[in-house]
């Protein structure tokens, strides 16, 4: 039978699969279709008279999905009142005004696509996406449509959007954003005008001008230089003094230092119509350093709004029972004694203790134990863990600062305020910088004293401006920025900036398990055969009967498998199996003892092994059919970058909540030789204190809000991007990509990036090294220190660009970041 | 050159000027989306209010 070409799908691009028949008619023609979501996208963008998409773009779009109902009766929470506080706008009766984080854009025609969709909905004033950001503002009129309409229609054409709250970190960035711009336009404008004068002085000095014309133009440049040194550069004083008041040399001392003694020189020669005049050097640099800040905090600023869009909005909302109704109320307003109903898959608003129910709870995001752990009459839960197989009937006996929750959060903040820091390069050299050049400037200014008092003061402020620590502290910024985009674009997101620094230097790496050396959840690990079915038959009977079931171990079981079989009559039994009738025979999904009450004893002996594995069993009447042992699968990567990290002498430690065994064999498997199991969030505080004391510079992998505090405490830590919000924003770096080698990739941009910032300041020296003496023996004029300076500046700044090239691995820009 | 005791405070006041310019600019978000304006014209179709021939009643 020949074989049909391999087709693509025209709305995402991804193959379609062989015998798969969905297709749509776009813009004249029949086109294949991958998936029932991407051919109901491309149906919908069609309907709405919008085929013009298809002519605009410039890139797949993103695989369409069916949306599950439960998602999207979670827009319809947008819609109360009680949410809507806290994100949305009011102006006027009806007149609502939001802001949302978009998904699933891929070029500006998703952009188009959006815009005229949702603009031609009755009730929407206004719907505007930026480009750049790729946030979206909407204006609609709440009496003719509702907000959780809009993201529905969002969700049609094939993109999710949800609502956050721009007063938070939008309008803070763009606060600074604007304060930024305006020093800048203030400076790059005063500097550019000065720069005009200060050409013609040196044309004067040359060929001889009038003294009033001198003065005059000294004057003009007095002027202008004025409000750059007074308001531009305001930020660079406020930073100096404050370091100096806690006696510490920053950056900003020096960088003071040359502008304040620079400008008041100046002003000096200016109104004594003596010496030299240096006001294009002093607005120059205010303005480089200015735009190095200010691209800095760009970058800055994209890696925070990645950041943000990883947190959702919407509160825990739970279902508490009062007269005999449900009632859906905000986490926060539930009281000691209220009793509380949690569904399977949905999570345990507070701590208490189960009235009624018996299921199984995931706690591996508090406690890091990987497998459920059951739960009935009397026993107690944790708030934030997750119930997995049936309705649970709570009442909550601990809230708000009781919980074990809100405990693991004070202890964050503890060691929040006790992280160390290690000393930056950049910093530790100004110290002694700014000490070096005052004396060597004072001997200069003695020794020019004794031979020629005219001259000395203007010789010594030459030496001052020519050793401007220009390039001295463009050099760690522009190699910080330069390497935080380049990770950014990679997936690894950095918002704190110290952390890259750090990471190059370390020489210890502490893993945690679930979720961060695991995947943290079940999946299929191996199949055997008992009776005479074959392996797809038994993966698909196990896969269909699993279909209700919200259960990891469902999950785990249908991952990869289609859902064709006919299946009726399916019953769940908690925590024993499901039985349902496939395609007219009788089968049961379980434990061995579940399953064998159907098929009969037979000398099938329980193989389960304790710890680390389930297994089930699928059984019809003629016997046991086959079993299937599931794990919580070790991430491909681990293995090879523990062996990598070994291989570079750096020490691996495994510090996990679960249980010892598990751990211990985890860590035999790969190769970890300090590991322990069983650590509350307080026994690994402790253990990363004693490493600090110890000397090592610790790197902490985490994904858990019991790994929180660690994160907070360890000199630099990376959260994995499908962790927990808690441990995202303690973390100094996240992982949005599940690859476990990238971080060997961010600890080589980080060594690069420190080299490269070695280089700078190296090159800054060897430039005060040579321009001193020229310097010292009077042989600078302003011009020259002005060339000198912006060179300089140059050569750090072009080092730099270097971080941004691919070196080794070439990987496309995550999604997930915009570039 | 005395020309020059003019020129240059009128080029003061030009600065002025553009600071000012540069300031409202900033007050206005045109700093805000940088990219966008350079999509949208390219993507700018026919607007309904333009009536087409058949259109036109």
């Amino acid at each position: 039978m020949p074989s049909e070409p391999a087709q693509s799908c025209y709305h995402c691009g991804l193959p379609v699969p062989a015998g798969s028949r969905y297709e749509t008619k776009v813009l004249g023609e029949q086109r294949a279709m991958c998936c029932p979501g991407c051919q109901a996208v491309a149906e919908a963008i069609v309907a709405a008279d919008l085929s013009d998409y298809y002519r605009y773009r410039s890139e797949d779009a993103r695989q369409g999905q069916a949306l599950v109902p439960e998602a999207l009766r979670e827009f319809e929470l947008y819609d109360k009142p009680e949410l809507q506080k806290s994100f949305v706008e009011q102006s006027g009766e009806h007149i609502r005004e939001a802001a949302l984080i978009m998904e699933g854009i891929t070029c500006a025609a998703c952009i188009w696509l959006n815009e005229r969709h949702i603009n031609a909905m009755p009730g929407v004033l206004s719907f505007q996406i930026n480009y750049s950001t790729q946030r979206a503002r909407v204006r609609w009129d709440d009496s003719q449509i509702r907000l959780s309409d809009i993201l529905k229609a969002i969700t049609q054409i094939g993109y999710v959007a949800h609502p956050y709250d721009a007063g938070r970190q939008d309008e803070v960035y763009k606060r600074e954003r604007r304060k930024a711009l305006r020093r800048l336009a203030v400076a790059g404008l005063g500097m550019m005008q000065v720069m005009m004068l200060s050409v013609a002085l040196y044309a004067g000095d040359y060929s001889g001008m009038e003294t009033n014309l001198r003065d005059f133009f000294r004057w003009v440049g007095l002027i202008l230089t004025t409000p750059v040194v007074l308001y531009s550069a305001k930020p660079f004083f406020a930073s100096a003094w404050r370091d100096l008041r806690f006696r510490q040399l920053g950056m900003d001392v020096p960088v003071s230092l040359a502008i304040g003694t620079a400008y008041v020189a100046s002003v000096w020669a200016t109104i004594t119509g003596t010496g030299e005049v240096y006001y294009d050097s002093v607005t120059m640099f205010t303005l480089f350093l200015l735009a190095s800040r200010f691209l800095e905090m760009g970058a800055r600023q994209r890696a925070g709004r990645a950041m943000e869009e990883l947190v959702k909005l919407l509160p825990a909302m739970a279902t508490r029972i009062i007269e005999g109704r449900d009632e859906v109320v905000a986490v926060s307003e539930l009281g000691l004694g209220d009793r509380v109903r949690v569904k399977p898959g949905e999570t345990i608003a507070a701590d208490g203790v189960v009235l009624d129910g018996h299921s199984s709870v995931d706690e591996s995001l508090l406690t890091g134990e990987s497998m459920p752990v059951t739960k009935e009459v009397g026993d107690t839960v944790i708030g934030a863990t997750v119930n997995m197989d049936s309705p649970l009937l709570i009442e909550v006996q601990a809230v708000g600062q009781g919980t074990v929750l809100s405990s693991i959060q004070k202890l964050l903040e503890r060691a929040q305020q006790e992280k160390p820091h290690l000393a930056m390069l950049a910093d530790r050299i100004a110290s002694w910088f700014v000490g070096a050049i005052l004396i060597l400037a004072m001997i200069v200014g003695v020794f020019w004293y004794l031979h020629s008092p005219g001259e000395a003061f203007w010789v010594v402020l030459s030496v001052l401006v020519v050793t401007c620590p220009c390039a001295l502290s463009l050099a760690t910024p522009a190699a910080l920025t330069a390497a935080t985009l380049r990770l950014s674009q990679l997936g690894i997101l950095t918002t704190r900036g110290h952390a890259l620094e750090t990471l190059a230097r370390v020489n210890h790496v502490v893993f945690d398990k679930t979720g961060t050396l695991t995947h943290g959840r079940l999946s299929l690990q191996a199949v055997r055969i008992i009776g005479d079915m074959e392996e797809g038959r038994l993966r698909a009977i196990a896969a269909n009967m699993e279909r209700v079931s919200e259960h990891p171990i469902a999950r785990a079981l249908m991952a990869g498998q289609e859902q064709g079989l006919l299946v009726s009559g399916a019953q769940a039994t908690v925590g024993r199996g499901i039985e349902a009738m496939v395609e007219g025979v009788r089968y049961r999904l379980g434990r061995l003892d579940y399953v064998q009450e159907l098929a009969g004893e037979n000398n099938q002996t329980d193989t389960s092994t304790a710890g680390s594995a389930i297994t089930v069993y699928l059984a019809n009447s003629s016997g046991v059919q086959g079993e299937f042992v599931l794990t919580d699968e070790v991430r491909d990567q681990a293995r090879p970058v523990v062996d990598i990290l070994k291989v570079r002498g750096i020490k691996v430690s495994l510090l996990s909540g679960d249980r010892p065994d598990t751990v211990a064999a985890l860590a035999s498997e790969l190769g970890i030789e300090h590991a322990m199991g069983g650590l509350l969030p307080d026994d690994k505080l402790r253990l990363i204190r004693q490493f600090h004391q110890q000397g090592d510079t610790v790197l902490m992998l985490g994904d858990g809000v019991n790994d929180a505090p660690v994160l907070a405490a360890a000199q630099v830590s990376i959260a994995m991007g499908s962790g927990t919000q808690l441990a995202q924003a303690s973390a100094d770096m996240v992982l949005l990509t599940e690859h476990l080698d990238h971080i060997l990739l961010g600890m080589d941009k980080a060594g690069q990036t420190l080299g490269i910032i070695r280089q700078n300041l190296a090159w800054a020296l060897l430039y005060n090294l040579i321009a001193l003496p020229l310097a010292s023996t009077g042989h600078v004029a302003p011009w020259m220190a002005a060339i000198g300076m912006s060179l300089s500046s140059l050569v750090v700044v072009m080092n730099a660009l270097r971080l941004n090239r691919e070196a080794g691995y070439a990987r496309p820009v995550h999604p997930k970041v915009k570039s | 050159m005395d020309i020059l005791y003019l020129l240059i405070p009128l080029a003061l006041l030009l600065m002025a000027v553009a600071i000012g310019a540069f300031l409202w600019a900033i007050r206005t978000g045109q700093f805000e989306d940088l990219e966008g304006p350079a999509h949208r014209i390219l993507m700018d179709d026919d607007d309904p209010k333009i009536p087409k021939y058949k259109d036109e009643e």
